[in-house]
C-alpha cells in the first residue's frame, strides 16, 4: 500500500472470476467444432452463412437451427494494430485485430492476425487459422489467424468433435482502489491503534467509520473525534453455514458493535465467548492485532471480545436497531 | 405526453480524480450547484435515477453507496440503469410521462482511471465470443475507422477535421481535459497509436460525475425562466454481433432521431461520439447539416468521463436554450461497442 502524493490511501485490488455459462445448442455447436479444428457457421433466413452462428436470425428473431462448416482459411476485411497488447488478449506481441471474412461465410468475424508488423497488413490479404495446442472448450480454440502465405503448413486436419456444452470465461480485472478523504483519516488512525469518528455538521450524528457524505443529509461528516475502542452489540447473527472464504471455523458470531459516543454502529466479530452467550446489549472491547501485522484496515482490530461488564439497558440502544 | 423540461445541469470532469470510485465527493458539491441553480431542496425532487457501472469502479453496489450524496433518509424513489446517466435521465422521463413523479434529479459518475479503461470496456461485449479475446475498445474503433477510409466513406483528413476541431473548443470548456488551438496538420502529424488511429482520434481517459434536474413544465422551478423543453426522445440499438452490421453505418441512431421528431431546425448539437470519425458517422444518420454547430463543449475527444459523458452532452445542449444562444438543440448519447447504442434528446425554447 502507498500513498503517492495523494491525500488519500491508494490499494492495488484485483477482482477475479470465472463466469461459468451454459453455451445453448448454437454456440455449443460452434465452440466444440473449434475444438476439432473446424469453424461452424449458422444458415440465417436470407441464406447467408453467419460466423459466429447468433442463436436468433437477425431479420425473423427465429431461432437458427442449420448449421453449416465454412473454410478456416479467409480474407482480412478490416483491421487494427494492437502495438502494445493487453494482459489475456490472444498474443502476447504486437498483432492485429481484424474481421476475417472465411471462405464459405458471408458475414466476417472478430480474431487476432499474428502478422508481426503493421506493413505486413492489409485488408484483402489471405489468412488461415492457427489453432491452440489443447483445446479448453472456448473461443480460444482458435488461438489465431496468421498469414495463409507463411512458411508454416496448414494444420487443417479436422477432428471429430467432441460436445462442449457449458463455457467458461475468466474475468480478472485489476483496480488502483483509492479510498474517500473521510476513509483515508479513518484508516491512518485504525494503523496506530486509534479509531476516529466524525460528526455530521448537521444532524451532529457520529458517525463511525466517517462517511463521504451523511444518507440523512447528503454532506461529508468532518470534525476528527477520538472514539473509546469499547462499546455494545445491539444486533447479531450466529454464522453456521459455510461458505468460499470462510476465515473462522462456525459457529461464529457476526455483529453490530456500537462504540461508546457513536450513533451508528458496524459490523464485527465477537469472539472470546460461546457464540450462544453472545446477547443483544453485551459490552464489548476491541482485541487489536499487535502493531506489527496493522495495515490500513478494519482488520487491525482482531474481533471484540466480552469485558465482563453489566449489559446495557435496551432502551439505551432501541433506537440503533 | 406532459412536456418536461431541462432545468439545471451541473458536471466535474478531470483527468484522474484522486478519491472514491463511487466520486462521492464530486457528487456532494454538484448537488449543492443544482440546489443553488433551481432555487430547489432535495424535498422538491419525485424521482432519482442514476448511471455508473460496478466493473468501472471495482466494488459491487457502487451505485448504492453513491445514494449517500443524496440524502436518501427519508427514503426516496430511486433507480439506477448500468448504463450513461442520459439513459437514466430517460427512465426519469418516461415516470415523469406515469404521472407518477412531477420531477427527477439524474446523474451519472465513472472513474476511468481506477482500471485499464479500454481493457475493462470488453466486459460490454458478447461473453460467449468477443470477452474470451478481450478486444479492448480503441482496436474495435479502429477496425470502424479503417473500414470507412478504405470504402472511401471518410478519409484520414475529415478525421483530423473533427479531432481538431473539439482539442480547439475543448480549450474553451472549463471541464474539458484536452483542449489546445489545434490545426488539422499538427493532429495528422500525430504517431499513430493504434493504426490506423492516432491518439487525438480517440477520446482520454477522463473521470467525472455529472447531474441533470428535469421536471414537468406545470412544475418548473421559478429561477428557471427560459427551460429546454424536450420535444423528443429516444433510443435504439443494433446488433451485438460485430459481423452483422455494416459498421460504417449507425441505423440505431438513425431510428432514434426519427423517433425523437426529426433534427430540423437544430442549431446546436452534442454528439457523444469517442472516436473521430463516429462524430462523421452519426453526423451522417442525424442528418445534421454544415449549418449546424457541433459539439462547441469539445465533446467526448475533448473530455469523455464514463457513464456520464452522454448526459453531459444533454446538459451541454440544454445550456445553449437557457443562455439564448439557441431555440432549438439536440443531445446525444452512445453506448456499446462502435456506435451500437444511440440516445436522442431534442429540446427546444417554450414558443
Amino acid at each position: 500500500m502507498t500513498t503517492p502524493a495523494s491525500a488519500v490511501l491508494h490499494q492495488p485490488l484485483t477482482l477475479e472470476f470465472d463466469y461459468t455459462r451454459s453455451l445453448g445448442p448454437v454456440l455449443s455447436q460452434y465452440i466444440s467444432g473449434l475444438g476439432a479444428k473446424q469453424v461452424i457457421g449458422g444458415v440465417l433466413s436470407d441464406g447467408r452463412v453467419a460466423v459466429p452462428p447468433p442463436d436468433f436470425d437477425p431479420a425473423t428473431h427465429d431461432a437458427v437451427t442449420e448449421m453449416k462448416p465454412v473454410a478456416s482459411e479467409g480474407s482480412v476485411v478490416t483491421w487494427s494494430w494492437v502495438a502494445e497488447p493487453l494482459a489475456d488478449q490472444p498474443l502476447d506481441h504486437p498483432f492485429a485485430f481484424a474481421l476475417v471474412l472465411l471462405d464459405g461465410a458471408d458475414t466476417p468475424f472478430l480474431h487476432a492476425v499474428d502478422a508481426g508488423s503493421p506493413e505486413a497488413m492489409s485488408s484483402g490479404m489471405r489468412v488461415r487459422a492457427r489453432w491452440a495446442d489443447e483445446p479448453t472448450g472456448s473461443v480460444r480454440d482458435l488461438a489465431c489467424f496468421e498469414p495463409a502465405d507463411a512458411s508454416t503448413s496448414p494444420d487443417q486436419e479436422v477432428g471429430e468433435p467432441g460436445e462442449t456444452k457449458i463455457g467458461i470465461t475468466s474475468v480478472r480485472l485489476s483496480y488502483d482502489y483509492a479510498a474517500s478523504p473521510e476513509e483515508s483519516v479513518f484508516g491512518k488512525a485504525l494503523k496506530e491503534g486509534r479509531i476516529l469518528g466524525q460528526r455530521c455538521p448537521v444532524c451532529q450524528k457520529m458517525y463511525v467509520p466517517p462517511r463521504g457524505a451523511c444518507p440523512v443529509d447528503g454532506v461529508p461528516t468532518s470534525d476528527p473525534v477520538e472514539m473509546p475502542d469499547t462499546g455494545i452489540v445491539t444486533t447479531f447473527c450466529i454464522v453456521n453455514v459455510p461458505f468460499l472464504g470462510q476465515r473462522i471455523k462456525p459457529p461464529y458470531v457476526s455483529a453490530y458493535v456500537l462504540l461508546d459516543g457513536a450513533d451508528i454502529a458496524f459490523l464485527h466479530l465477537i469472539l472470546g465467548v460461546d457464540a450462544h452467550d453472545v446477547r443483544m446489549g453485551m459490552r464489548v472491547r476491541a482485541v487489536w492485532k499487535p502493531e506489527a501485522e496493522r495495515s490500513f484496515s478494519m482488520e487491525n482490530i482482531s474481533h471484540f471480545e466480552p469485558t465482563g461488564e453489566p449489559d446495557a439497558d435496551y432502551e439505551t440502544y432501541r433506537r440503533h436497531l | 405526453m406532459r412536456d418536461v423540461a431541462v432545468v439545471g445541469f451541473a458536471q466535474r470532469q478531470m483527468r484522474r480524480f484522486d478519491g472514491s470510485s463511487n466520486t462521492i465527493e464530486l457528487l456532494v458539491p454538484i448537488l449543492q450547484e443544482l440546489w443553488e441553480q433551481t432555487g430547489w431542496t432535495k424535498d422538491d425532487i419525485g424521482f432519482w435515477c442514476s448511471g455508473s457501472s460496478d466493473y468501472l469502479a471495482g466494488r459491487s453496489f457502487s451505485f448504492v453507496t453513491a445514494i449517500d450524496a443524496l440524502g436518501a433518509v427519508p427514503p426516496i424513489s430511486e433507480s439506477h440503469v448500468e448504463m450513461d446517466g442520459a439513459w437514466a435521465l430517460y427512465e426519469a422521463w418516461l415516470k415523469i410521462q406515469t404521472g407518477e413523479a412531477d420531477s427527477a434529479l439524474v446523474y451519472g459518475f465513472g472513474k476511468s482511471s481506477a482500471s485499464t479503461l479500454r481493457r475493462t470496456l470488453a466486459l460490454q461485449l458478447d461473453p460467449y465470443t468477443l470477452t474470451p479475446l478481450w478486444p479492448d475498445t480503441v482496436s474495435l474503433a479502429g477496425l470502424q475507422a479503417r473500414l470507412g477510409i478504405e470504402q472511401g466513406v471518410w478519409d484520414e483528413k475529415a478525421m483530423a477535421e473533427v479531432a481538431a476541431r473539439s482539442r480547439t473548443s475543448g480549450a474553451d470548456n472549463e471541464y474539458a481535459v484536452r483542449g489546445a488551438a489545434t490545426s488539422v496538420d499538427d493532429v495528422l502529424a500525430q504517431p499513430l497509436f493504434a493504426d490506423p488511429l492516432r491518439k487525438w482520434d480517440c477520446a482520454p481517459i477522463t473521470d467525472g460525475a455529472a447531474a441533470i434536474v428535469i421536471a414537468a413544465t406545470d412544475r418548473l422551478p421559478e429561477k428557471c425562466t427560459r427551460p429546454a423543453v424536450i420535444s423528443g426522445i429516444a433510443h435504439n440499438v443494433d446488433s451485438p454481433s460485430l459481423g452483422l452490421r455494416d459498421l460504417t453505418r449507425s441505423p440505431s441512431a438513425a431510428a432514434a432521431a426519427s423517433a425523437a421528431g426529426g433534427t430540423d431546425g437544430v442549431q446546436v448539437a452534442e454528439l457523444h461520439a469517442p472516436f473521430s470519425h463516429q462524430e462523421l458517422i452519426l453526423r451522417r444518420e442525424l442528418g445534421l447539416g454544415e449549418d449546424v454547430d457541433v459539439n462547441p463543449s469539445g465533446g467526448a475527444l475533448a473530455s469523455n468521463p464514463m457513464f456520464c459523458a452522454g448526459l453531459i452532452r444533454i446538459g451541454e445542449a440544454a445550456r445553449r436554450i437557457w443562455d439564448g444562444d439557441a431555440d432549438r438543440t439536440l443531445g446525444h448519447a452512445t453506448s456499446g461497442v462502435a456506435l451500437q447504442q444511440n440516445l436522442v434528446c431534442v429540446m427546444e425554447a417554450q414558443a
